[in-house]
């Protein structure tokens, strides 16, 4: 017997921890001298208010789409990849050897080569901790965190040394060929001959972001394929008596787990920066594990939190421009919802399941 | 490469590693009574946070500690809740509490200072001034031993020592007491420990307490002792090193002291050559920042000595009825 309606598990135990965190937050505003509502008013107005930041908004989402989507595979095999951060910035590194490599003669062209490239990197980086988890037992929480690090020393090492233009003492590498610049969503929107979003980063990735929210929903649910992982997430053994083969699964998962996070570099390194610079994904590939935990790990969830996320974090940088609150209290929001959605669910699942379990005996 | 130098690595090694011993020894605590934490970084950055903003206020490094381990224990207590009592995910809740410390230390130095996240330089009885030891200055003549006691062993604040004591405490605690065998046999078959009637529950508490008084120490030691005051994320990574440590260390206390001096040694060298020249190739001073982790890696691998973590390490244990 299901000790709760569907409805309650997928969408009233959620928003109840969310609203937890969100109150929470709150409350951190108020302790810091502000007050709350006309914070969430300047987050509004800054992230929503207009088609600029609506532009930064959807910029944002984009990264955690691909995060978050990064995250959500992995889950769904019940691996934990903590490693989107190190993979977004290997897909960088992909993407600006593919951009720098050839003189592309057109974006058109130049995309789908570099989505290769960051594609490719990303998932070279999930694998070595994939194959260490499934041959060999290394948990994969730990080797993708090493893995984070020794991808920032890595880019540290080649930004500075290799891909450094000569004469240049910033360690980025060369601008990519004028050619490979992608649309702008500013652009595209003028090419209908509307007005909107000047001068900000969305970019046609956001459309290749929802695209991979949509194949990756097919892959899970609607493929033989993601019913191997699924089935391989919930019982090893299961799965295992049903002929799939764990160590095949755990490679493909991190594989295409960490070919999205890696793909989230066609959005900041090719769209927005058009050139590989340090330290780019800034936490993107951390906030992919807020959106995944509060999108329950479905594409279309990840897509709304991604958008939830693009818009606190755009809100959060208008807040630290027009008020005293620092841009971190995106982090500590961040964090509770982390906190709220993930690690603190039974707190919220526990009593409803009794409220839901006394109604029904009520009823009976 | 001569004995002056080799002595100022060494001791550039020893404060370097101090803090790494301290979060390594706390996680080990925690992880062998079966609660994984990745949470070792935000404990200590709230505690080095609290431990400058305290000091500072009452120009006592003492009450600056306290605080510091007040700091990490709040943070052990959202670990231990959601872990211990609400069975949640302990990897998850390590990477909320590293992201809350990272955000809040910010938040809460910016309302309290306005320095943009630091905390105002700290002087005098505000940090923890290094001690010499008895007969430093005497024995400094005598060839090899002398310069290694007055350098290498005198001259540190008083955390270091404490660090350091803790390795053989913590070994026999762990291996000598009660405690630490209800300890051990938690994080190995927590079903075992509650069928002798001791509380599960409570023995985990305790260790991430432990986890949390430590990481307090250590917090503290970045603060006030190695350095003059906090600075955004000035953690930078040293839990992690940590818990890579405690993996080298295969969880056990006097190979992580081993492990944290490898480390602390690998961080001192980096230091005094930002590009190692070997004669036949450069090391580049960002492959001597990776090795803790290639290392660690290569050991979770099994390729060297295999690793095995405490077999019921983060797996929430539920009572049976």
């Amino acid at each position: 017997m299901e000790r709760m309606p569907k409805w309650a598990d997928v969408i009233l135990t959620p928003l109840i921890s969310l609203v937890l965190a969100f109150a929470i937050s709150a409350l951190v505003i108020l302790a810091i001298g502000e007050s709350p509502t006309e914070a969430l008013k300047v987050m509004v107005e800054g992230a929503l208010g207009s088609s600029y930041g609506w532009g930064f908004t959807l910029y944002y989402a984009t990264n955690f789409i691909f995060t978050g989507l990064a995250v959500t595979v992995a889950y769904h095999a019940g691996l934990f990849n903590i490693g989107g951060e190190g993979q977004a910035a290997m897909g960088g590194l992909g993407v600006a050897l593919v951009l720098l490599a050839v003189p592309w003669p057109h974006w058109a062209l130049a995309l789908p080569a570099a989505m290769v490239g960051a594609a490719v990197f990303g998932a070279l980086w999930a694998l070595i901790p994939a194959w260490l988890q499934a041959k060999r037992g290394s948990h994969i929480v730990i080797t993708t965190i090493m893995f984070n690090f020794i991808a920032a020393a890595l880019l540290n090492y080649v930004l500075v040394n290799l891909l450094r233009p000569v004469g240049s003492m910033d360690p980025a590498s060369a601008r990519f060929p004028e050619a490979a610049h992608l649309p702008k969503l500013t652009d595209m929107a003028l090419a209908f001959g509307m007005q909107w979003g000047k001068n900000t980063p969305a970019n046609v990735t956001f459309f290749v972001a929802v695209i991979a929210c949509l194949l990756v929903w097919l892959l899970i649910w609607r493929s033989r394929l993601g019913y191997e992982i699924r089935a391989f997430g919930k019982s090893e053994r299961g799965a295992v008596y049903a002929g799939i083969s764990p160590v095949r699964i755990t490679v493909i998962a991190m594989l295409i787990s960490g070919a999205l996070a890696g793909l989230m570099a066609i959005n900041n390194v090719m769209g927005e920066a058009e050139r590989l610079v340090l330290n780019a994904v800034e936490g993107a590939g951390f906030i992919g594990i807020a959106v995944a935990l509060m999108g329950r790990n479905h594409p279309f969830g990840v897509l709304l939190a991604a958008l939830l996320f693009g818009f606190l974090y755009q809100g959060g940088g208008e807040l630290a421009l027009w008020t005293s609150v620092p841009r971190e209290l995106i982090v500590v929001i961040q964090a509770l919802v982390i906190l709220f959605t993930g690690a603190l669910d039974n707190m919220v699942r526990m009593p409803l399941e009794r409220i839901f379990m006394a109604l029904r005996k009520g009823r009976a | 490469m001569d004995f002056p130098t080799i002595l100022q690595i060494l001791d550039s090694a020893v404060r370097l590693m101090t803090p790494l011993l301290l979060a390594c020894l706390a996680g080990l605590y925690s992880e062998r009574a079966g609660v994984f934490d990745i949470g070792l970084e935000g404990k200590m950055l709230m505690a080095a946070f609290a431990a400058a903003a305290v000091a500072y206020a009452t120009n006592s490094a003492w009450l600056g500690l306290c605080a510091g381990i007040m700091g990490a224990l709040a943070m052990s207590a959202i670990h231990g809740l959601a872990a211990i009592t609400f069975r949640g995910n302990q990897l998850i809740s390590g990477v909320a509490i590293n992201f809350l410390a990272s955000g809040l230390t910010v938040l809460l130095g910016q309302k309290i200072f306005g320095l943009a996240g630091r905390t105002p330089a700290l002087a005098g009885p505000a940090r923890f001034s290094e001690i010499t030891l008895p007969f430093a200055e005497a024995l400094r003549p005598v060839p090899v031993i002398g310069p290694i006691y007055a350098e290498l062993i005198s001259g540190h604040t008083i955390l270091v020592y404490v660090a350091f004591a803790m390795v053989p405490l913590t070994w026999w605690v762990l291996y000598r007491t009660r405690f630490g065998l209800r300890l051990r046999a938690v994080g190995e078959n927590p079903a075992s420990v509650d069928t002798a009637g001791v509380s599960v529950t409570r023995l985990r508490y305790g260790a991430v307490a432990i986890c949390g008084v430590l990481c307090g120490i250590a917090g503290a030691y970045l603060a006030t002792g190695i350095s003059a005051g906090f600075v955004k994320e000035m953690t930078a990574g040293r839990g992690f090193i940590a818990l890579a440590a405690l993996i080298f260390a295969k969880w056990r206390p006097w190979a992580a002291l081993g492990a944290t001096f490898l480390f602390g040694l690998l961080e001192a060298l980096a230091n005094r050559f930002p590009n190692l020249d070997l004669g036949i190739i450069t090391v580049p001073s960002m492959f001597m920042s990776a090795l803790p982790y290639i290392l660690t890696v290569i050991i979770l691998a099994g390729f060297v000595g295999r690793a095995i973590p405490p077999r019921a390490g983060g797996e929430p244990y539920v009572k049976e009825r």
